[in-house]
């Protein structure tokens, strides 16, 4: 009852936002909010590292952009296909990768991700490396004109609400259960019966497909898909994002997208710009070491050590 | 008659209500902003980076601060070469926090992105330091200027000389990204249109450390000419792999996107000798080494040409703006288009119909140890290449009113 007022508290903030903040930058934090979650729903629930998860942030972005471009097809349709494309994707380096587990299928996922890295950069259709520019923003359902920020906020808003619940839904199903059980021991999992790699497989999916719907929806907002968005950089600063949110935790990924991105926004502009690797690698590492369980892990903790009874 | 002074009379009418339309309309937030987008730490930050920020406070200051008595802001960011954050950081420009117009402008890519966030939001793009042709071909838009170069006036200063006088075969190292692509394709048209040949190109990243694949590459190619389609630290790695690999003693080499400050980091027994075109030189004459004077006791260094640009293009800005009277961009372009350029930089110049700025262009060659009087002593004019002959005509398509 309690985490349903603060989802609705969340919700009305998020509905009032763009009158105070810049409607742009909110939107860049619900894209990568929603892709750290999806990255959350594999590191943090079935303790799965994987390293690539930017190919599919980018696959989406690319698939969308390119349909949206070239076919004149409606924006939710676009999306639609941007995310097929990446969970088709996801399907595939999933059957690979999920065979392998800690650090070799980290280095399998990274392997697999770089691949289409460089598939991206040679690619004439994606534009190399100037990427692909102006791809329209189109009209919702052929109706509601997104060129709009505001119309646009709500539409990503959406999105991002839809991903979450579906993310919130997941791991509160009997699904999420058995792929909690697996993070936590995964011979015991399977002596109970369960089909291991099967479950890891889905999840992987699952995750792929929503880093995809997340990298469709940044392609629309920004009217670019470009290689940052496949680069192993990128990769990295979604588990930045969940680390300093919170690993594990269903809002964690949220909180550590918005201080991530509002980090880089703000420093971007002034004297620190240059530094910029430097200060996130420093906090990375302060959060490592001092915090583990991240922003909300934290709070969470706290609220238990003094509240709960 | 009649019919005659009621034209007149209406035609009059007309004047008058555009007129005090653009008076009405004055400066849209009381301020005019002008935003400075470049690679202020990576490949191209000594091109234009903090120096063209310099040299856009220069322009300011030397307009005396303030236009239609309202006070001239100067807002800066760093692209890091990269179109999303170049054109994320511009949309917030002029979405967010009404800047009238963008110069700088480096890479390309970014610059590619950047223009059509402007053109979707009519502010106008100042470019100082690109050199893809796009953006007055097939990129082209009413809100762009393109100042100091582009890769067609570099092609046909440079390379055409060097075919004419039987240099046939040509290799390409070009930078793998809209820039290169544009200066290779340029580049190989002029070859093949004097009876010269291409026989074989690769590609290397931007930001390319190790160049020495490419040479060899090069050096096996049996070319008369190595040409670099690249340029900043690029330009200089790969020409000084080239050296150490013994190639620029075997073939000539020629850059083709050579910026001073790169021509000064190079040792002058590499780049001795070496012909190439430059839209500025600080040492032409009196007007050019006061200003360069100027530029270098706040810069530290002597102005690349697109520190020179980026100073012109902003102070005829500046100027069309006090002329108006407006910081409508439509009003602005159409002033800056009517009336043309005129300062140390822009020489012989005019700011076409399709935003293509055409002025005086200089082939020069790069002195050798020997000649060089200071440590700023770098290139030899050879000749002034008139912009009629430097850039390519206009495209029908692109003549904006």
């Amino acid at each position: 009852m309690k985490i349903n007022k603060l989802y609705l508290g969340l919700l009305g903030f998020a509905l009032i936002a763009p009158t105070i903040l810049y409607p742009v930058f909110l939107m860049k934090v619900l894209c990568f909010a929603l892709f750290a979650c999806a990255f959350n729903l594999l590191l943090g629930f079935v303790g799965l590292l994987s390293f690539g998860h930017a190919v599919f942030l980018g696959t989406g972005g690319y698939v969308t952009g390119y349909l949206m471009m070239n076919t004149g097809i409606t924006p939710e349709l676009g999306i639609l296909c941007g995310t097929a494309a990446a969970a088709l994707l996801g399907a595939f380096y999933g059957k690979l990768s999920v065979k392998r587990e800690g650090i070799y299928f980290a280095m399998v996922t990274l392997a697999l991700a770089q691949l289409m890295f460089f598939v991206y950069l040679q690619a004439p259709f994606t534009g190399g490396e100037d990427g692909m520019q102006g791809v329209p923003r189109g009209e919702l359902f052929g109706l509601i004109d997104l060129s709009d920020n505001m119309a646009m906020y709500y539409f990503v808003l959406a999105v991002f609400v839809f991903g979450f619940w579906l993310i919130h839904r997941t791991i509160h199903s009997p699904f999420g259960q058995v792929l909690k059980a697996i993070r936590e021991n995964e011979p015991r999992a399977v002596s109970l019966g369960y089909n291991v790699n099967d479950y890891k497989w889905v999840a992987f999916i699952i995750s792929s497909a929503l880093a995809g719907l997340a990298g469709s929806t940044k392609t629309l907002v920004f009217q670019l898909a470009s290689l940052t968005d496949v680069h192993w950089h990128m990769s990295g600063e979604v588990v930045l994002m969940t680390l300093v949110g919170g690993m594990g935790t269903i809002l964690g990924p949220l909180v550590g997208a918005g201080v991530v991105v509002g980090i880089q926004n703000y420093l971007s502009g002034g004297e620190l710009g240059n530094y910029l690797h430097i200060i996130m690698g420093a906090i990375f590492v302060i959060c490592v070491l001092a915090f583990r369980s991240g922003i909300v892990g934290e709070i969470n903790k706290v609220i238990k050590r003094n509240f709960s009874s | 008659m009649k019919a005659m002074t009621k034209t007149l009379m209406s035609a009059a009418m007309a004047t008058a209500i555009a007129a005090t339309g653009a008076q009405a309309a004055g400066l849209s937030d009381d301020k005019l902003k002008i935003g400075v987008l470049a690679d202020m730490g990576g490949v191209y930050a000594d091109v234009c980076g903090p120096g063209c920020v310099t040299a856009v406070e220069m322009a300011v200051e030397d307009f005396g601060g303030s236009v239609l008595g309202k006070p001239i802001e100067i807002v800066t960011a760093d692209d890091q070469n990269k179109a999303d954050v170049g054109s994320a950081k511009v949309r917030e420009w002029v979405e967010d926090q009404q800047v009238d117009a963008v110069t700088g402008l480096v890479a390309s890519s970014v610059t590619g992105a950047v223009t059509k966030v402007l053109t979707d939001n009519k502010k106008i793009a100042l470019i100082s330091t690109s050199a893809s042709n796009a953006f007055t071909t097939k990129a082209c838009s009413p809100y762009n200027a393109h100042w100091t170069y582009n890769v067609v006036a570099l092609a046909n200063g440079t390379v055409k000389p060097m075919v004419q006088s039987g240099k046939k075969k040509w290799f390409f190292i070009t930078a793998d990204y809209a820039f290169g692509h544009a200066l290779e394709k340029v580049a190989t048209g002029v070859i093949e249109n004097n009876g010269g040949e291409v026989v074989g190109a690769v590609r290397a990243p931007l930001g390319t450390t190790d160049f020495s694949s490419y040479v060899l590459q090069a050096q096996s190619s049996g070319a008369d000419v190595v040409a670099l389609a690249n340029a900043g630290s690029d330009f200089v790695n790969s020409l000084k792999t080239a050296a150490e690999f013994g190639l620029t003693e075997m073939v000539d080499v020629a850059g083709l996107l050579v910026f001073t400050p790169n021509a000064q980091a190079l040792d002058p027994a590499i780049a001795g000798g070496m012909k190439l075109t430059t839209g500025f030189y600080w040492d032409l004459d009196d007007e050019t080494r006061a200003w360069s004077k100027r530029f270098k006791e706040r810069h530290g260094s002597i102005p690349a040409m697109g520190h020179a640009g980026a100073y012109s293009a902003t102070m005829h800005y500046l100027n069309a703006v006090k002329a108006t009277g407006t910081d409508d961009s439509d009003t602005v372009m159409k002033h800056m288009k009517a009336n043309k350029p005129n300062d140390f930089f822009a020489r012989n110049a005019t700011l076409r119909a399709d935003g293509r700025m055409v002025h005086d262009m200089y082939q020069v060659r790069i002195k050798t140890a020997s000649e060089r009087k200071s440590e700023d002593d770098i290139f030899a004019v050879e000749k002034v290449i008139p912009g009629d002959e430097a850039f390519a005509p206009m495209l029908a398509q692109c003549e904006f009113k």
